[in-house]
């Protein structure tokens, strides 16, 4: 019978099928961050259980990091506690960490590819729900709550029922200044933020087979919110040239055979899957959310809608969202005045992302009175940026240029905007409070966010480099 | 984990889809390495709106929550989960749950149920009609739900799920009695994907 890639991948990864049904599925890399590992590396320790593969396993420090320059274990006080038991944890148990002065600390969704540490066709698990960032490289991760993650820990499989399968192709070529992160916006609009509940997601056709990996990576970082179990982009002769020569892949022989290996993971030909959903991204245009949940999506041109065309639970949810963000229906989007501007998280701050905002930025200067943020996904994407002169472009102006961390995502580390505040944002849930008490998250691409921070307003990213031509 | 087997409380309509873990448990009130998770639980919502469910005398000592679609959905935080637990809220009864969320709920002993949606809407008005007047006994045994305004209803919660809440099976216990399973799937990978068992930095 036809097999899906993920059929095989979890074929691969099938360990045992334990006493209560559930199967064991291998996970080949696990990376940890500081604001859950903590509890695990507690509840190990009073179960006297000992980390299986510390050697599979890695240490971030990303979601409670101060951005600011020369910043330091205390620099965000409610992080120091978190920072050091994760160093103390990692010490213990001989795990790597990432800490936050090396070289290659930042996000785990973003460092763990960009080392090369996960691979096509590889299981990995992250306590958090943004893991799938890695299926742009063809990999399959699981995010994992707590008790999870020591279980983790302790075996290096996860017990799990199998999930479903679901196939989305994307069709047509995406035009100018439209990206991966408008696609997933309009995917999650039309089937919701459980639409992908219970399912693994293949994403295929040729407009995902165009996009670079890093565009495919924000493509499955937002897996999660339309409810997806895990999902990724099959790998192919773009993520093999991708992953050649990083820290962590294979190398020389073991490279020639692992790359013979992953040309063979694809879904077969007639393969069924439970679920499938085709979009065409010719004429997309840049998206962006008017709600407080990811599914709340217009086109930049649109007008908000009216709830009174909906029914029931979703119009309730409809005038919430309105009341919180201070929008009427029929409104357009586009004009809106912003006050923050944030570019940075798993979603979208490796380097390319960063490249495409600055080209929108260089030679123009953020909107008088709005406050903008610029926060590079790890530490190598800042290096990187800076060698480029990206930082330049940024702080001339007007941005800040921070230190690599979550920041503004969740606010984890202090960083948020202001009640009341409107705020475009780069990140990936624009759900009530969550950028700070009383913030209007709007998520958009780092090119309508730039275009947003130099116009003071909810822009239209092509008109803005239409008329500076 | 403690075992579950059967509990009886106030059922609290929360009668909303997709409520998220940010909602839950807000990162705000997770400043510290060990919160007060009884008071971390709706922080905000409660904070903010005073006629919130949760605010209501009726509904000071919650038992049941009873909520729509996609209960849970946003981050993987386990917080959300300890916060329910922390009062008391050992039952939650959805119309559906989001994955991690339902996964969190097993690791800790809280039972997650879905009714048949009949069922569910015929739940929520007795949960409605009540108010807080009279407890409702979810038992896992039986899989029944029993309380005022109406029979029994009976719910499914799959067999490995039962067990394990049942028995308050140690999850970690469970898995590690298939050691040589795993021990044996890393040998052979490391013989047929080597590049799967290892993972150096080849700077160093």
């Amino acid at each position: 019978m036809p097999r899906t890639l993920f059929d095989k991948i979890w074929e691969a990864h099938r360990v045992a099928q334990r006493a209560d049904g559930r199967e064991l599925i291998y996970i080949d890399r696990h990376v940890l961050h500081e604001l859950h590992a903590p509890h695990a590396f507690e509840a190990l320790e009073q179960q006297h259980r000992p980390v299986r593969r510390p050697d599979l396993t890695f240490s971030a420090l990303d979601h409670t990091v101060a951005t600011k320059p020369g910043r330091t274990d205390s620099t965000n006080p409610s992080g120091e506690a978190f920072i050091k038991a994760m160093r103390e944890g990692s010490r213990k148990n001989k795990i790597h960490v990432f800490d936050l002065h090396d070289p290659d600390q930042g996000i785990s969704h973003v460092v763990a590819p960009e080392l090369g540490m996960v691979l096509p066709g590889a299981t990995h698990a992250v306590p958090d729900s943004h893991a799938s960032t890695v299926g742009g490289v063809g990999a399959m991760a699981f995010g994992v709550g707590t008790t999870e993650l020591a279980h983790i820990l302790a075996t290096q499989v996860m017990a799990m029922k199998k999930p479903k399968s679901m196939l989305i192709r994307l069709d047509g070529r995406l035009g100018r200044h439209v990206t991966s992160k408008d696609v997933a916006l309009r995917i999650i609009a039309e089937i919701g933020v459980s639409g992908a509940r219970g399912h693994v997601v293949e994403y295929a056709g040729p407009a995902a087979r165009a996009m670079p990996i890093e565009q495919r990576m924000t493509l499955c970082n937002l897996n999660i919110e339309m409810g997806g179990r895990s999902g990724f982009v099959p790998s192919d002769d773009a993520t093999f040239q991708w992953l050649a020569g990083r820290p962590y892949a294979p190398k020389g022989a073991t490279w020639d055979r692992a790359l013979a290996h992953w040309r063979t993971l694809a879904s077969d030909d007639g393969a069924a899957f439970d679920k499938t959903l085709a979009l065409d991204c010719t004429g997309l245009e840049p998206q962006i959310t008017w709600g407080t949940d990811p599914s709340q999506v217009l086109g930049i041109s649109g007008r908000v809608p009216d709830p009174s065309s909906a029914d029931g639970s979703r119009r309730a949810a409809m005038e919430s969202a309105l009341t919180y963000m201070g929008l009427k229906p029929g409104m357009a989007l586009a004009g809106l005045p912003v006050n923050r501007v944030f570019i940075g998280s798993c979603t979208n701050a490796r380097l390319p992302d960063l490249h495409a905002a600055a080209d929108v930025v260089r030679g123009r200067k953020v909107a008088q009175g709005v406050v903008a943020m610029v926060v590079p996904g790890s530490s190598t994407v800042k290096r990187e940026a800076e060698a480029a002169g990206l930082d330049r472009v940024f702080r001339d102006a007007g941005f800040f240029w921070g230190e690599s961390g979550c920041s503004m995502c969740a606010g984890g580390n202090g960083d948020r905007g202001e009640p009341g505040e409107r705020c475009v944002s780069t990140t990936n849930r624009n759900f009530e409070n969550r950028q700070g008490p009383k913030v209007r998250t709007h998520l958009v691409s780092p090119e309508t966010a730039a275009a947003s921070a130099i116009a003071g307003r909810i822009a239209d990213v092509r008109q803005i480099q239409a008329g500076s031509a | 984990m403690q075992p579950f087997i059967s509990h009886t409380g106030i059922a609290v309509p929360l009668l909303r889809d997709d409520v998220n873990t940010d909602e839950v448990s807000p990162v705000q009130a997770m400043r510290e390495m060990k919160p007060d998770y009884q008071k971390l639980l709706f922080m905000r919502t409660r904070a903010e709106q005073p006629d919130f469910v949760l605010n209501q005398p009726q509904f000071a000592n919650p038992g049941i929550l009873v909520t729509g679609h996609n209960f849970g959905a946003g981050s993987s935080r386990e917080a959300a989960v300890w916060g329910m637990l922390a009062n008391n809220i050992r039952v939650i009864v959805a119309k559906s749950f989001a994955d991690i969320y339902r996964e969190n709920c097993l690791q800790n002993g809280l039972l997650p149920v879905v009714l048949a949606p009949a069922d569910a809407d015929a739940f929520i008005a007795r949960v409605v009609a009540v108010n807080g007047a009279a407890p409702f006994t979810v038992d896992l045994q039986s899989q029944r739900i029993s309380g005022p305004g109406g029979p029994d209803i009976s719910f499914d919660v799959p067999a490995a799920d039962r067990i394990r809440l049942l028995e308050g099976l140690d999850d970690i216990g469970l898995t590690l009695k298939h050691t040589d399973a795993i021990a044996a799937w890393e040998q052979r990978t490391a013989a047929s994907q080597p590049w799967l068992q290892q993972a150096t930095d080849n700077r160093r």
